[in-house]
């Protein structure tokens, strides 16, 4: 059993980026389908689909659920670089900024965190960049485990943070 | 009908959203999420991960929280924080229940703050909880 999994190379990235992609514009349509499959098999809050309606409320016309994900279906960066992110996926956030993965065999999700701020509208285009926020070591039940948390900052094309997102990865 | 922000008190409970999931539910939401993976499309794929079939995705109960607490404050109001981790997948067919009490009730900032414990529970088993969850929200 090692004494700790976090290395001084993994000290030294901490705070670097790990991936960024940039949004296509949402359309109405994006976050009228959103909420029909998330809302499914009741109807969807009119806020979502229905632009007279969302034109009175306090948004001023329609916004997207909280919830909705513009990162879907190929981003900008996606199609700029011609590669999926898909392709490259199964990387922990190590193997991303070159170093190795640390010497452990279990991976959980444990869980996130989220701060919402502007809402996302139709014609929005979202950048989302995720960076390695800090390691954190326990002994627990299993054996050493090392908590890594991700943070992943969305902003909107007026720069205005749509959401941050903290994730935490255990892994033993 | 948003609830009227006078009334809501440590313990007022939300109502609850309830959901029957399957095929229908999961396969609305890998068609926007693009999320096809054989665990949620594929009840072989998912007794090859040990459960007794498909199983749904984390994320559409993280959207259910969602819609529990969307619903209960209305169009106008805000929901200024969420955190959840997942515990217990949602089997193919299960019943599942989004649910929440209110915990605090604060004003900052000429805002009516509501922190909320939340939880995805199983319907049949409600001391299953699937998903444990905690949110703040603005009241109107």
């Amino acid at each position: 059993m090692p004494d700790t999994h976090i290395t001084p190379q993994m000290l030294d990235v901490v705070g670097l980026e790990l991936r960024s992609a940039t949004s296509f514009p949402i359309t109405d349509s994006d976050i009228r389908r959103w909420a029909i499959a998330v809302y499914y098999p009741e109807p969807a809050p009119r806020l979502f689909w229905d632009a007279e309606y969302a034109a009175g409320t306090v948004h001023g016309g329609i916004v997207a659920p909280e919830d909705f994900n513009p990162f879907a279906w190929l981003t900008q960066t996606e199609a700029d670089v011609g590669v999926s992110a898909r392709a490259q996926g199964g990387f922990g956030p190590e193997e991303s900024l070159g170093l190795p993965a640390p010497a452990t065999t279990a991976i959980i999700n444990g869980g996130t965190e989220v701060e919402y701020g502007a809402r996302m509208r139709p014609g929005d285009v979202i950048s989302s960049s995720t960076t390695l926020g800090a390691y954190k070591e326990r002994e627990g039940r299993l054996g050493l485990m090392l908590f890594t948390i991700t943070v992943d900052t969305w902003t909107n094309q007026r720069g205005e943070t749509v959401k941050t997102s903290s994730g935490t990865l255990i892994r033993y | 009908m948003a609830v009227d922000r006078n009334t809501v008190t440590v313990g007022t409970e939300l109502p609850a959203f309830v959901r029957t999931t399957g095929f229908h539910n999961w396969n609305r939401y890998a068609a926007v999420n693009d999320e096809f993976v054989p665990i949620h499309m594929d009840d072989e794929a998912g007794r090859a991960q040990g459960f007794p079939g498909a199983f749904g995705m984390g994320n559409l109960m993280w959207s259910y929280l969602h819609n529990l607490v969307r619903d209960w404050m209305g169009d106008d109001g805000r929901i200024v924080a969420m955190g959840s981790s997942f515990r217990s997948p949602n089997l193919r067919d299960m019943t599942i229940e989004a649910r929440g009490t209110v915990t605090a009730v604060r004003d900052e900032n000429g805002e009516r703050l509501v922190d909320l414990e939340l939880a995805v529970v199983d319907h049949d088993d409600p001391d299953k909880v699937l998903v444990p969850a905690t949110a703040t929200v603005a009241l109107p």
